[in-house]
């Protein structure tokens, strides 16, 4: 019992046929910021530093859908939201509809320690951007040109499959994708899974988590998702840190990361399984993932969809990095 | 068991002091609203239909901080949030940032039920407006002289709403409480829930936002969660200071509570505010799928009404004596 622990994701709803290459390259992105957290654990630095660490490292790569490397709104733009959250006393800081801010992660935890608010979006949050003297990039930084490509394919694909909520008939969906797997209204093979988390405790017994996104490929512009919201997509407390990912609507409406905290409290389960309570009993037909730790130096994951990007690691010299079952 | 609907039109610091003339419009206005539902509760309107009724009409009343008579940004502009819930099916919609709609509730519940997504805000909440048509009007028509000089007030005075027990700022400015001139505070938000006699429950939350709050400020109201929740063990609307609340997941807390721990809604909602969110921050409506009612605040005062199907109804501001 005891000791520091980590985890990361970098999304859920993977595509079964995802290349190899790409498979590899997410592993090794993976284990490359579970060793920075690792590092920064082992020369004490405190959980809310670890987790925007770790998450500036996901937001900088392109690898993953969240600061470059975002998915794409229906105008071929970028919009990027994140949370943060420090369970230590529960404060907390957000953004949304970020253009230009070079690490969304960073301008959260600015919202929580240097402004009166705990949210702050669009031309807002971009003005508090600019008088805190973070950097700011264009617009055109996070755009990827393997995300151009699908929000094309998205948006071929939305053509006939508009409103996900009624079921598609057929297999037909103009993408030439063979499998029928959807996450978000999308088939698999364009869906970006959506954000990139990481949950800490740290020597202390502290807990904090972070999530960070461009959000749903071919969204409405001004769309939020889960990601910025505290208590669906993030949350810590006392004792435990919880980063979601997946349909946005299942995780809002299960408010899903603190549902993990609630079950604990209430109910006296301990992490393991309150993620596989949360996993099975909260998501209805919802698919989504979650990554947590609890005070006592435990980490653990659950989804219930198809692969979840993850990675953790303990103090006890365990350390493991996964894609699907 | 019977149908119950709550309705709030924010807590705070609202003095004993209040003078009538700023008093009865209000308790005028929560009376008219709680008949306004129970009317339609009595017709056996969906309880989702009868929370976006009962808050499309608080929001046209300019005396609550909701629509018109929001209270305005640092800049002197509104900036609208609303979210809606249906207890029954857990859909959701939410809205932020909006300037012209004239009723934000309307719009969250478009969202809910005509887009893919559960919240859309700032520019890209307007466009949607106007797309689906939904009223619109320029922005002047929310701005009420009294909010003018609420914010002229927090400026004079370099106010800034501060949760200064976990917001220590490094750049000194003064930590105090607001108090306008007039001694009404106007924090908080209007707020519905509702449920008939088969126990189908639905919450829906609209705010003006924090006095002086920064452009693009979100705070509780639109957070699933925080200031509004609803499922098939009860509906919940909050109100009070946006920052706790969300850090309390409030709405959804009350909740869990009954759900995870067999508690009343009462005591829920009781054990809530006054054990687990901070003095002077919150309150909240709630009503149970069994037709209970608790109005909860640790405030001087909330705006409430509530009525019962057996007959009973309360509309006040503070505490029974």
């Amino acid at each position: 019992m005891g000791g520091w622990a980590i985890a990361v994701h970098g999304g859920a709803g993977v595509d079964p046929n995802l290349p190899p290459q790409r498979q590899e390259e997410a592993k090794q992105l993976l284990t490359r910021c579970l060793n920075l957290g690792i590092s920064a654990l082992r020369s004490n630095a405190s959980a809310l530093d670890v987790v925007e660490l770790v998450v500036r490292e996901l937001e900088s790569d392109p690898l993953f859908n969240s600061g470059r490397g975002s998915a794409l709104t229906e105008k071929g733009t970028v919009e990027m939201e994140a949370s943060i959250m420090d369970g230590s006393k529960r404060r907390c800081g957000a953004v949304s509809g970020l253009t230009t801010v070079k690490n969304p992660i960073s301008l959260a935890r600015l919202v929580m320690d240097k402004s009166p608010h705990s949210y702050l979006a669009f031309s807002g949050a971009e003005e508090f951007a600019r008088k805190q003297g973070v950097e700011v990039v264009e617009n055109e930084y996070f755009i990827t040109a393997d995300n151009v490509g699908m929000l094309k394919l998205a948006k071929e694909a939305n053509t006939i499959l508009f409103d996900y909520r009624i079921p598609v008939a057929g297999g037909a969906c103009g993408v030439g994708v063979e499998n029928p797997l959807q996450m978000n209204g999308l088939p698999i093979s364009v869906y970006a899974p959506e954000t990139v988390g990481c949950v800490v405790v740290d020597g202390e017994g502290k807990c904090a988590a972070a999530t960070s996104t461009g959000g749903l490929m071919n969204k409405m512009s001004g769309r939020i998702g889960d990601s910025p919201l505290i208590g669906a997509g993030t949350y810590a407390c006392e004792l435990c840190g919880v980063s979601c990912t997946g349909e946005g609507e299942a995780i809002i409406r299960g408010t899903l990361a603190r549902e993990v905290a609630a079950v604990m409290e209430y109910k006296g389960f301990k992490l393991q399984a309150a993620v596989d309570f949360v996993i099975k009993h909260r998501l209805d037909q919802g698919k989504a993932g979650l990554i947590a730790v609890s005070n006592s130096g435990e980490v653990s994951y659950g989804f219930n969809c198809n692969g979840m990007f993850r990675g953790c690691a303990t103090e006890d010299g365990f350390m493991e990095v996964g894609i699907w079952e | 068991m019977g149908w119950a609907i709550a309705l709030h039109g924010g807590a705070g610091d609202i003095p004993f002091s209040l003078p009538p003339e700023r008093r009865q419009p209000r308790e005028e206005a929560l009376r008219h609203c709680l008949q306004i539902g129970v009317g339609a509760l009595q017709a056996n309107m969906p309880p989702l239909d009868v929370v976006e009724l009962v808050v499309r009409e608080l929001e046209d009343i300019p005396h609550f901080n909701a629509g018109r008579g929001s209270v305005l940004t640092n800049k002197g502009t509104v900036e609208m949030e609303a979210s809606i819930m249906d207890g029954r099916t857990k859909k959701c919609g939410a809205v932020s940032g909006l300037r012209t709609v004239v009723n934000a509730i309307s719009l969250a519940r478009l969202v809910m039920e005509k887009t893919p997504h559960i919240y859309l805000g700032f520019d890209g909440a307007e466009e949607y407006a106007k797309e689906q048509g939904v009223e619109t009007v320029d922005s002047s028509h929310f701005i009420t002289a009294e909010n003018v000089e609420r914010l002229q007030h927090a400026k004079e005075a370099s106010i800034v709403e501060i949760d200064y027990s976990t917001h220590p700022l490094q750049n000194g400015t003064k930590k105090v409480a607001p108090i306008a001139a007039n001694g009404d505070c106007q924090l908080g938000t209007v707020g519905c829930v509702a449920v008939d006699s088969k126990g189908n429950l639905a919450s829906a939350t609209s705010t003006g936002g924090l006095v002086n709050k920064m452009v693009g400020r979100i705070g509780d109201s639109p957070i699933i969660g925080a200031g509004t929740y609803a499922n098939d063990h009860c509906a919940v609307s909050a109100t009070g200071k946006g920052e706790a609340i969300i850090r309390g997941t409030v709405a959804r807390d009350v909740a869990a509570m009954m759900e995870f721990k067999g508690v009343s809604l009462m005591e829920a909602a009781d054990c809530v505010v006054h054990e687990r969110t901070p003095k002077g921050t919150v309150g909240l409506v709630a009503v149970s799928a069994a037709g209970e009612v608790a109005m909860s605040y640790n405030t001087t005062g909330m705006f409430r009404a509530c009525a019962t199907e057996d007959g009973y109804s309360e509309v006040a501001i503070w505490p029974a004596s």
